[in-house]
């Protein structure tokens, strides 16, 4: 039923604090893109209204974005951190 | 509205409810060993567990509770769905791996991995109860909602009913059983409701509304005699009887009276819809549209972008329960369910709910979305589903598997909120059945299967809330806190038996909060856990001045204060029909609970560190 072997949290992995960087740098722009999706709302909330693509307005656009942005980053995260692991924990391995 | 059950829903209901239950028995065999109990022996694969996150998410909130707030208030309950997702970017870039790295069972082993700090334990394991207390009264109230059209049963029925199921699923087989639940719950949910927005954009838009959606009649004011005429919020109302039922009709000020919806509740304590008993189906679902763009009465199929810029520019029927009528009538409590045309490109933007012209509004918007940002990682139930999987790479994996899920699951709600709002089947008591309503009004069989998934769906999360609560009570509590010796089995038994005891509170909560929006509920879930938990998660992680007094404290003060906001808040005194004047106006506690605790963690941490070794010692 697609179990795996056990736990194997004692490997070491010499990437931890690369990917830890690279995680809150993702965060920090992912934040930056939802506090400007608050700060319309607050600041100027008719400013949603805008139609910005196929006659859809700012509002759903900018929320569709938040998700699937979300998702993009996700993968790209996941890729780096991946190719990161395998490099370095085989050089440790060497 | 009155429910009747059909034959194929009870039997799909019947069916699915037998899976579920088949399935945790069967993994019953796994769960003997504590590890197998509470974090299904850390054997499960990262894209089970993925989906089996998006599961656990996609809870009774989202797919009941956002699609029927979108449903009533348009584009405000769109922004749940826009928070949920965003906290999984906390979730993943931040907390997921060191969470796997630190913990074992619970999220207390991870906040007390550097410490083996006694206030940890403590404040930890009440904070989990606490969360997940709350996370648990949206879904028993969902599983209620649920129930009625179903199986034609009351709302405390359906309550008590998935209580007794859910004990027995926890009692017997634990994470692994959930975990597989969850997965197959999650895939299917996320089919079907792709499945309901294909039918919803292929039927395209029409001011032609339903035979059984209600359409308001008008008539001239003086071509009838009222027996009562009385005022209300600024508006009249008239009490008109025909063919021997008397109705509540909505004064223009034009000469022409609008007939209204209404229940009442007689002095005798009779309920009434519409002047009649609830047998009679005189109570009819709601919400159509009066005019679309361009002069068109029906549009045809539409695709993605068209279906929402056909929206913006029509004119929809809402009944906000802000704008229902309540007054007394003799000894008569009356309800008159009053309509309001809102065009389309108000309901496309923030602002139906959220007032976010006013001061107090903007302020509970920024909590809402805030603490839907840092909620998610801080939830107990999702967090101990880390804990499932073999290694850390395997817990970032799945969440990333979480997010495509549950992020193409988000974008669905606003297709079907939207398609109930404007298919007039809008339950006008209550927004939570909007999707399984939209279901019904293309097919039968699509709702029963709907709403059965939508049933597992609860049974599913709040097997992993209590799993995750009597890990709390069992293995923080008895084990660490209070040093119990236990062995594997008796520590399995005691968590048994902790799920029993929280499954019985769970099912109270969930009667005593019947009526409310499950998503607006589990927002303050968000905001309860994103006060006490997130701070000392962040700062453990990050500073290295954090010590165990800080993060003690930090968890009791961000409880606490995010607990006293919400049973003060102005939406607790209207559930319960409190007259008196709240003492604040913030709903969502967020903005104030989550600095304060992080500011508490800060303080204390400073002014502890000479003693710092000695805790850690």
């Amino acid at each position: 039923m697609l179990n795996e072997p056990a736990n194997n949290t004692d490997v070491v992995d010499n990437a931890i604090n690369y990917k830890a960087k690279l995680g809150l740098k993702l965060f920090a722009v992912y934040g930056v893109i939802y506090l400007g999706f608050i700060l319309i709302n607050v600041l100027k909330p008719s400013f949603m209204k805008t139609e910005v693509l196929f006659g859809v307005n700012l509002a759903i656009i900018y929320g569709f974005t938040l998700i699937i942005v979300a998702i993009v980053m996700g993968l790209i995260y996941n890729a780096i951190c991946t190719k990161k692991e395998n490099e370095m924990n085989k050089e440790e391995a060497a | 509205m009155n429910y009747t059950a059909s034959r194929i829903a009870v039997l799909v209901f019947l069916m699915f409810v037998g899976f579920v239950l088949g399935i945790s028995f069967y993994f019953a065999r796994k769960a003997k060993s504590a590890e197998g109990y509470f974090a299904a022996g850390g054997t499960i694969h990262w894209f089970v567990n993925g989906i089996a996150f998006a599961g656990d998410y996609l809870s009774a909130a989202s797919f009941l509770g956002i699609c029927g707030l979108i449903a009533t208030m348009g584009y405000d309950g769109f922004l749940y769905s826009i928070g949920y997702l965003a906290g999984w970017i906390v979730a993943l870039f931040v907390v997921a791996e060191p969470m796997k790295r630190l913990g074992k069972y619970t999220f207390t082993d991870a906040l007390d991995s550097k410490f083996n700090s006694k206030g940890i334990q403590l404040m930890a394991a009440i904070s989990t109860l606490a969360v997940s207390l709350f996370y648990l009264i949206p879904q028993m109230v969902g599983a209620g909602v649920l129930v009625t059209p179903l199986l034609g049963w009351p709302h405390w029925a359906g309550v008590m009913m998935v209580g007794a199921i859910v004990i027995t699923i926890v009692a017997t087989a634990g994470m692994t059983s959930t975990t597989y639940v969850q997965f197959l719950k999650g895939g299917l949910l996320i089919i079907f409701s792709t499945v309901l927005v294909v039918a919803v954009l292929n039927k395209g838009l029409s001011t032609e509304a339903g035979e059984n959606t209600f359409i308001p009649r008008t008539i001239e004011a003086a071509s009838v005699s009222p027996t009562v005429t009385t005022e209300h919020g600024g508006q009249s109302f008239v009490k008109i009887v025909q063919d021997g039922t008397a109705n509540w009709w909505i004064d223009q000020q034009d000469g022409t009276l609008l007939e209204a919806q209404s229940k009442t509740i007689t002095a005798k304590g009779e309920l009434l819809y519409n002047g009649a008993p609830k047998t009679a189906n005189k109570l009819k679902s709601v919400g159509y549209i009066t005019k679309l763009p361009d002069g068109q009465t029906k549009t045809g199929r539409l695709g993605l972008f068209k279906y929402f810029s056909t929206i913006q520019g029509s004119e929809i029927v809402r009944y906000p329960k802000s704008k229902f009528a309540k007054f007394d009538d003799g000894g008569d409590h009356v309800c008159v369910f009053v309509p309001e045309i809102t065009a389309g490109e108000d309901l496309m933007i923030p602002g139906q709910k959220f007032k976010l012209k006013s001061g107090i509004g903007k302020l509970n918007f920024i909590s809402l979305m805030l603490a839907l940002f840092l909620g998610t990682a801080s939830l107990p139930h999702i967090l101990i589903r880390y804990y499932t999987v073999p290694s850390a790479r395997d817990a970032r994996k799945s969440t990333i598997v979480a997010i495509s899920g549950i992020g193409f699951f988000y974008i669905l709600t606003l297709f079907m909120g939207l398609g109930a709002m404007t298919l007039g089947v809008i339950d006008v008591e209550s927004g939570n059945m909007s999707a399984p309503l939209l279901a019904k009004s293309f097919s039968l069989v699509l709702f029963s299967v709907i709403s059965a998934i939508a049933f597992a769906t609860v049974l599913g999360t709040v097997s992993g809330l209590i799993v995750a609560t009597s890990g709390a009570i069992a293995h923080d509590l008895m084990d660490n806190y209070m040093d119990i010796k236990m062995n594997d089995k008796q520590k399995v038994f005691a968590g048994k038996i902790a799920a029993f005891g929280v499954g019985i509170i769970a099912i109270i909560l969930g009667i005593a909060f019947n009526g409310m929006n499950v998503a607006f509920l589990v927002g303050w879930a968000f905001a309860v856990a994103a006060s006490a938990n997130l701070p000392s998660i962040i700062m453990l992680l990050f500073w290295k001045k954090t010590t165990a007094k800080g993060i003690a404290w930090s968890i009791g003060v961000g409880m606490v204060s995010a607990l006293a906001i919400i049973l003060t808040s102005p939406n607790m005194y209207a559930q319960f029909g409190i007259s008196a004047t709240p003492i604040h106006q913030l709903n969502q506690p967020g903005i104030i609970s989550i600095p304060l605790s992080f500011a508490i963690l800060v303080i204390v941490s400073l002014m502890s560190q000479k003693k710092a070794d000695a805790v850690e010692a």
